[in-house]
């Protein structure tokens, strides 16, 4: 289902720290109301590219396009008007742990419209009802468990009503079960709201479970972007290795491991 | 010889790096303290608050006691020094000048750097590490803004009232030691001690303190956004927040007492 507008747009990206390139020319495209996920092994890049998305690192040379806006060229009015559309829920939850679970929810808002604290609290609590967190709000995030914890930061990426939602390694460090209800609610979210949805992750089974379509990176390269037909069907020997956890071999000719053994 | 040099280079740049970033972080506080509410991002008077209370009112007790042992120890130590020329009464002069113009604003300089120096270091180092300043940036919230800029007024407000209140504090215990070593009465000792402070002395305890409160929160704040690797991180943050910054305060204490006493 690819939606005529894309909601991503990145072309011939590069990025890295320092001297060290860790994305080589990195094109992707993601629909409008389209589940992208973004998969590849630990080092591939893809917490790279995310950063570089959320406009957390600069790139070396590409444009990132996100909603149609070229995130290089914003002024902070722009940029501000442009993370308003978009959310994000980090790995380990990034609720900011001295606050309460519904303080949290309700920063963004907060922060940035002038509504009473009335309407704050009804939002902040229909948002957590949507996560099922119903009645959470005066906890405090040490007392969640995990799983509460990715919920709680869905509903803060949620509370401005993003057009854009980022979503990094939602089954991190869950059981399945939970992980799979976290699957659900992404899918049930993005149905309901239209919202098109990135997700970085490395778990195949709930990979393939919600995509619509995948980008499989790999050293800093995209392998394949495609449906999720297209990834399982893929020639490649790599995304193959990665689909069915083979390890990979490694190439090195015996000069270079000298080499690297004597340290030059 | 030339590894030597290098590395007394890269330490040296190393340092102007450092206290360049911590000009910037003066310079982008204050930008968001005047201009934050014209960006639609002002500094909230409750962060404000809220930093006050930590800082300073909960510092209140600790400094008390503390000050009021300084005074006691100026007059122990004064008393005995005098005696030698049969001139303990002169010793009020001693207490209420070296208290006003040293011992207030230094004492409670250290004491706030290691209560609210280090708490700012780990906060934020902790806050790093989790990814929350992350967070907050990718929901349009300038960490700066949010986490620094209430940290730096609040510092700079209370480290000069917590130093008058340390001021009187030592001048206090001077008073209960002396009336009691030298049957001198109360109302004596802040007597005469009140008739010899100028209002030089204390706006010269209170320059530094202002200059010593921008210390500590910088010094606390810049390792704590800079903190990699960890908890283990945070904690060498936290270490080196409260020794950087008691360093910078004793050099700038040095310098301002030369400059304001030429």
């Amino acid at each position: 289902m690819n939606a005529p507008s894309p909601a991503i747009e990145v072309e011939n990206l590069v990025a890295g720290y320092g001297n060290r390139r860790i994305l080589h020319d990195v094109t992707l495209r993601v629909g409008s109301g389209e589940i992208m996920i973004i998969m590849g092994g630990s080092g591939s890049g893809k917490s790279t590219l995310l950063r570089n998305l959320l406009g957390l690192d600069r790139p070396s040379s590409g444009t990132i396009r996100l909603l149609g806006r070229d995130t290089g060229r914003l002024n902070a009015a722009e940029r501000l008007e442009l993370q308003r559309n978009i959310g994000v829920s980090f790995q380990g939850g990034a609720l900011l742990s001295s606050l309460t679970v519904g303080e949290n929810v309700a920063l963004p808002l907060r922060e940035h419209a002038r509504l009473a604290d009335e309407t704050i609290g009804v939002m902040v609590r229909v948002k957590l009802e949507v996560v099922n967190l119903g009645g959470f709000e005066h906890m405090m995030p040490a007392q969640l468990s995990g799983g509460m914890v990715k919920r709680a930061a869905l509903a803060r990426a949620l509370a401005m009503d993003p057009k854009l939602l980022f979503f990094d390694e939602p089954s991190a460090g869950l059981d399945p079960v939970v992980s799979s209800e976290l699957d659900d609610l992404i899918l049930k979210l993005r149905d309901a709201l239209g919202m098109t949805v990135v997700v970085v992750t490395h778990e195949l089974e709930s990979a393939f479970k919600i995509a619509d379509r995948i980008t499989v990176l790999d050293h800093g390269k995209v392998l394949i972007s495609g449906t999720v037909d297209d990834v399982r069907n893929a020639d490649s020997e790599r995304v193959q290795d990665l689909l069915h956890r083979r390890s990979r071999p490694v190439h090195l000719s015996a000069d270079d491991y000298m080499r690297r053994l004597a340290g030059e | 010889m030339q590894q030597l040099a290098s590395g007394i280079g890269r330490a040296a740049t190393a340092v102007v790096e450092e206290v360049g970033y911590y000009v910037a972080l003066i310079v982008e506080s204050t930008f968001w303290l005047f201009f934050g509410m014209a960006r639609g991002q002002p500094v909230r008077l409750a962060a404000i608050v809220a930093q006050m209370r930590e800082a300073g009112v909960a510092a209140v007790p600790i400094v008390f006691m503390l000050s009021f042992a300084i005074g006691v120890m100026l007059a122990i130590q004064g008393i005995h020094t005098l005696r030698q020329y049969g001139a303990e009464t002169q010793v009020v002069l001693g207490i209420a000048l070296s208290v006003t113009r040293e011992f207030g604003p230094l004492i409670t300089g250290v004491l706030v750097a290691g209560r609210s120096g280090s708490a700012l270091a780990a906060r934020i180092g902790s806050m790093q590490v989790n990814q929350e300043i992350d967070a907050l940036r990718v929901m349009g919230i300038n960490p700066v803004r949010y986490l620094a800029s209430p940290a730096v007024i609040a510092l700079v407000v209370m480290m000069p009232l917590l130093t008058l209140f340390a001021d009187l504090t030592a001048l206090f215990g001077g008073a209960v030691f002396c009336s009691l070593e030298l049957g001198m009465s109360q109302f004596a000792f802040w007597d005469e001690a009140l008739s010899l402070i100028t209002v030089d002395d204390v706006a010269q305890g209170l320059v530094k303190s202002v200059v010593f409160g921008l210390i500590v929160a910088v010094v606390g704040i810049a390792n704590g956004f800079g903190v990699s690797g960890g908890a283990e991180g945070v904690g060498r943050a936290t270490t080196r927040a409260v020794v950087l910054s008691i360093s910078y305060l004793v050099l700038a204490d040095m310098l301002f007492t030369y400059f304001l006493n030429r």
